[in-house]
């Protein structure tokens, strides 16, 4: 089949590809740029696992085309940490034992950042509304509710930090 | 709110033995995206298999023409029933000695079987191969409905049995149908009532897979698959294939949930084995979500009809229950080869009564292998739904509250060891203190006069009650095998000169938190901190020979085991230090993970002290080394219990159920890890919810899947699940090294007739006795218009 060519940003980094054009993104993400951390759990976006960024949207990378994302932004579970230093949801996660068999984990995790950054100090009935798109089999939602509720916390302690240090600049 | 028990501690927080909500050791590659999951890995030249499925539930092939399918670029062969005929490999058994088709010959028995395989060089382009395959079917008359399968004259689907005349599978019977039969006709009450547990499917988010390599220079398959019991398909496929035992390595990855779904032998598995050694290329294959909602080994599916016999006053004196088990086209239970109908027979339950009498017939239907796990394979969750379900309908017939009937048939914490009319032993319990907890963490006097004021307003509000007891653990050698493979399990522990350790299990975790939790075992046994321990299993090269994990067996068994292998290399270290103290070994004295001379603390060796002797200056006639193994074979099951209450406001408009509260006081003896056991918890809990009021796999006439997505089939989300509030009691199994009893089921055992009771509860008085599960909204809608009561 023929291939058409892919330019795409992921966690940063410019990336290119020659793809069918029936490529799905998940498929881009895992089997051509080996970015296994994205996972595939039903095919019909009910899941959630496949969850990625793009330009800066949640989106569901196992029911958009590789092509889609040409020329675009995305980010990815493995984009999330900077170094050793985890974001705060990773970290909220591994805290509040927000996961068992951890193959959602990802994809919940993109959710609740991308949830996160339009609602910082969301209530308990927001983020399960937030998460609904987003199925676990193991964790019954409670410790995840908790993990997001910590990281909403954490967010919001160095968003305040930073603006007392601007403050302080300015002062 | 939930209930925050002391959990007794003997290390610090450092060492982090048992009772310490350690965190978990596997997390940080799960929340950075590196967990390895079956479709992550990709080896050098690997090839893609994907599979034909029939569209009919029941069909003669007539052909199968692959020309066009062979003609598509990268398409490199296609494999049909009478490719594998020729190799004798398109039977296979299943765990229940029962045969399961790999391709068929001749006849296809349910939607969605595997008819071909197409392989291909990649993903997309063996799909491309599947959709050229053309086949051609005649359609064969289906028959669903289990009742109509053991009709006198039904067709009989599986003439290949011919030591079976008739759609009958087998009949399995426990306890004393004549005594009971003689109570319950002289009950003062008797209560019967019909139920159906219907098919569902356990959905993990990861679907199954595998990649099979056949290296023909070296003579080895290794199988990188998603598997719960690795050793155990290594036996089978060694008995089934020919191949040489120790040539064949299963490995498992990190695993996406199981829950009892990923312990068959899947077609799919076979036919990527024979695919490997075919074209000599490691061949993967991962099934999609309709693939796995449509053709994976289903659970449930039990028609129940129970007799209940009491006093006037409500105690209870007897039970018969009669059972038809829809098991599929063939019979693939992963149940003890003694157990078709698995430990249904513990369906008396909590109660202390005399007479009980079970029996279940299996029966051939046109639907895929059923008798599988739904986080409970062994149909324990099918008799707690029916205990608790007659239970609650005798209190309301009676006029008594159903809390106070359970009070007064609970068995007593004094009667333990506890043997039941069925021929069970429950090792301990104390029902009483269970129910008493839920019922203050929940108010129940209060909820009980708010109901009354609400009915006398027309509003339906219910509370319902399950005060279940589980049986895990299997099992004790002289009672449990699969396939004649006995259900010990097994640790090895290997202590480095530096003091570190590498422990290897024979039970393969999904999710449960092994490498955290049977580090905290080794800490508790030998004091040597978690962080100083690692955990492995799921590579039959290395891993003691174990039957895996379900059932809730990992703690009861492997974690007895582990325990037991501590203790060998404890009873080393213990010579080893008194080599180094140049004292009797008998005169030193455990604290702390340290040997001392009694009556002189200051003289005394570090467990780790003590490991770098045992490669360093290890006496003469001492092995070197501080290693232990150990296989264990347990007395008797475990018996975890707990009482859930539920209550729920019924909306009259609509018929839909709200969870106000849900409250669980669980007991599963000592608690390695409170943290994980709570998430266990949590997770069952919302795996009882989803088959109380969402889940079910149904079938048209036809035999067409009509849940064969998750557009479909319906999987609690967070905004449906409520906030479980839990609490525990801690009765220890006198039995177990370390009186731990297991908790992965309980709560999904123990949940769905907690729901279903509120529901009922809600709409006795307008003469409800029962709605089957899922109990959803248009099914109580209907009632409601029935009744006169919606709005």
């Amino acid at each position: 089949m023929d291939t058409q060519h892919v330019t795409v940003t992921v966690n940063g980094e410019a990336r290119e590809a020659d793809v069918e054009p029936r490529l799905l993104l998940v498929h881009l993400l895992r089997d051509v740029f080996g970015l296994t951390g994205t996972h595939i759990g039903c095919d019909t976006s009910n899941c959630g696992a496949c969850t990625v960024h793009i330009d800066g949207e949640s989106a569901k990378s196992c029911t958009l085309l590789a092509l889609q994302v040409d020329g675009r932004q995305v980010k990815t579970i493995e984009g999330m940490a900077s170094g050793a230093d985890l974001h705060p949801l990773q970290q909220g996660f591994w805290d509040q034992h927000g996961l068992q068999c951890g193959f959602c984990t990802p994809g919940m995790i993109m959710q609740a950042a991308w949830m996160l950054e339009r609602n910082p100090q969301p209530s308990e009935e927001e983020i399960r509304d937030g998460i609904s798109g987003n199925l676990c089999r193991c964790t019954g939602y409670v410790n995840i509710v908790k993990a997001i509720q910590q990281a909403s916390g954490m967010l919001s302690e160095a968003d305040t930090a930073k603006a007392e240090a601007a403050a302080q600049v300015q002062g | 709110m939930a209930v925050e028990m002391e959990v007794p501690t003997q290390t610090t927080p450092e060492v982090g033995g048992m009772g310490h909500s350690v965190k978990r050791k596997e997390d940080p590659r799960f929340i950075r995206g590196a967990g390895r999951y079956i479709d992550d890995v990709v080896l050098p030249g690997m090839l893609w298999l994907d599979i034909v499925r029939s569209p009919y539930a029941h069909a003669t092939i007539k052909g199968i023409d692959a020309s066009a399918a062979l003609k598509i670029p990268g398409v490199l062969a296609v494999i049909t029933g009478a490719d594998l005929e020729k190799a004798g490999l398109h039977w296979m058994p299943t765990l229940a000695n029962d045969k399961q088709m790999v391709l068929p010959t001749d006849t296809v028995m349910y939607q969605s079987q595997e008819v071909a395989a197409v392989v291909a060089t990649d993903r997309y382009t063996a799909a491309d191969g599947v959709a050229a395959v053309v086949v051609d079917y005649e359609p064969l008359p289906v028959i669903v409905d289990p009742f109509k399968a053991m009709e006198t004259g039904a067709q009989v689907l599986r003439p290949d049995r011919e030591d079976r005349p008739n759609n009958h599978i087998w009949h399995w019977e426990s306890g004393d149908r004549d005594a009971t039969d003689r109570a319950l006709e002289s009950a003062a009450v008797r209560v019967s009532q019909r139920m159906h547990i219907p098919r569902i499917h356990v959905a993990s988010i990861e679907t199954c897979g595998c990649i099979a390599d056949w290296d023909a220079i070296r003579g080895q398959m290794t199988l990188h698959m998603t598997s719960q019991a690795p050793h155990a398909i290594r036996t089978v496929l060694a008995l089934v294939s020919g191949l040489p035992e120790h040539n064949i390595r299963v490995k498992t990855y990190d695993i996406g949930g199981g829950f009892g779904g990923k312990v068959p032998v899947y077609p799919g598995y076979v036919l990527a084995v024979v695919a490997s050694l075919t074209v000599g290329k490691p061949v993967k294959w991962i099934e999609d979500r309709s693939e796995n909602l449509q053709a994976d080994s289903f659970a449930r599916d039990y028609h129940i009809h129970a007799e209940m016999g009491a006093t006037a006053d409500g105690r209870i004196t007897s039970l018969k229950v009669r059972t038809l088990a829809d098991h599929g086209y063939t019979d693939a239970a992963a149940d003890p080869s003694k157990f078709p109908a698995g430990l249904f027979n513990v369906i008396t339950g909590s109660y202390d009564f005399p007479d009980a009498f079970v029996e279940v017939d299996g029966v051939y239907t046109n639907k895929p292998p059923g008798g599988v796990a739904y986080r409970c394979s062994f149909r324990v969750t099918e008799a707690v739904h029916a205990i608790e379900r007659m239970v609650d309908i005798l209190a309301h017939q009676i006029g008594k509250d159903p809390a106070q009937l359970r009070m007064e048939n609970f068995i007593q914490p004094e009667q333990f060891p506890y043997k039941t009319p069925t021929g069970w032993e429950y090792d301990s319990g104390d029902y009483g203190k269970a129910l008493k907890l839920a019922m203050e963490m929940i108010g129940y006097d209060d909820l009980r006069r708010e109901q009354a004021e609400k009915r006398g307003r027309g509003e339906l509000m219910g509370i319902g009650i399950s005060s279940f007891t589980e049986i895990v653990g299997a099992g004790p050698s002289h009672q449990f095998d699969i396939l004649g493979l006995k259900m010990f399990d097994s640790c090895e522990i290997r202590v480095h000169p530096t003091g570190k350790v590498l422990a290897r299990i024979g039970v393969q975790t999904q999710g449960q938190g092994h490498e955290t939790t049977f580090a905290q075992i080794i800490a508790e046994e030998l004091g040597f901190p978690v962080a100083d321990i690692k955990i492995e299993y799921g590579d039959t090269d290395t891993a003691p020979y174990g039957l895996g994990t379900y059932a809730s067996r990992s703690t009861p068994v492997a974690g007895a085991a582990t325990a037991m292998a501590s203790r060998k290399i404890r009873e080393k270290a213990r010579h080893l230090a008194a080599h180094l103290l140049e004292a009797n070994p008998d005169d030193l004295e455990w604290t702390n993970g340290k040997f001392s001379v009694k009556g002189s603390p200051d003289r005394s060796k570090t467990i780790q002290e003590i490991a770098f002797a045992a490669y360093t200056n290890h006496p003469q006639g001492m092995e070197a080394g501080l290693e232990a193994v150990d296989y264990y074979d347990p007395p008797n099951l475990t018996f975890p219990f707990g009482s859930y209450i539920c209550v729920v406001d019924i909306e009259r408009s609509t018929g839909e159920i709200k969870i106000r509260r849900f409250v669980a006081v669980d007991d599963c003896g000592n608690i390695i890890n409170p943290m994980i056991v709570n998430g266990q918890i949590h997770g069952g809990l919302t795996m009882g919810l989803a088959p109380a009021l969402y889940e079910q796999i149904t079938y048209d006439e036809n035999g067409n899947n009509l849940a064969g997505t998750f557009m479909d089939y319906l999987l609690p989300t967070a905004v449906e699940t409520p906030a479980w509030e839990l609490g525990k009691t801690i009765t220890p199994s006198p039995h177990h090294p370390i009186g731990a009893k297991g908790v992965g089921e309980s709560a999904t055992v123990g949940a769905p007739p907690a729901i279903a009771n509120a529901v009922v509860d809600a709409l006795w008085h307008l003469g409800v006795r029962n709605i089957d599960i899922p109990i959803t909204p248009p099914k109580v809608w209907a009632i409601l218009q029935e009744k006169g009561v919606a709005t």
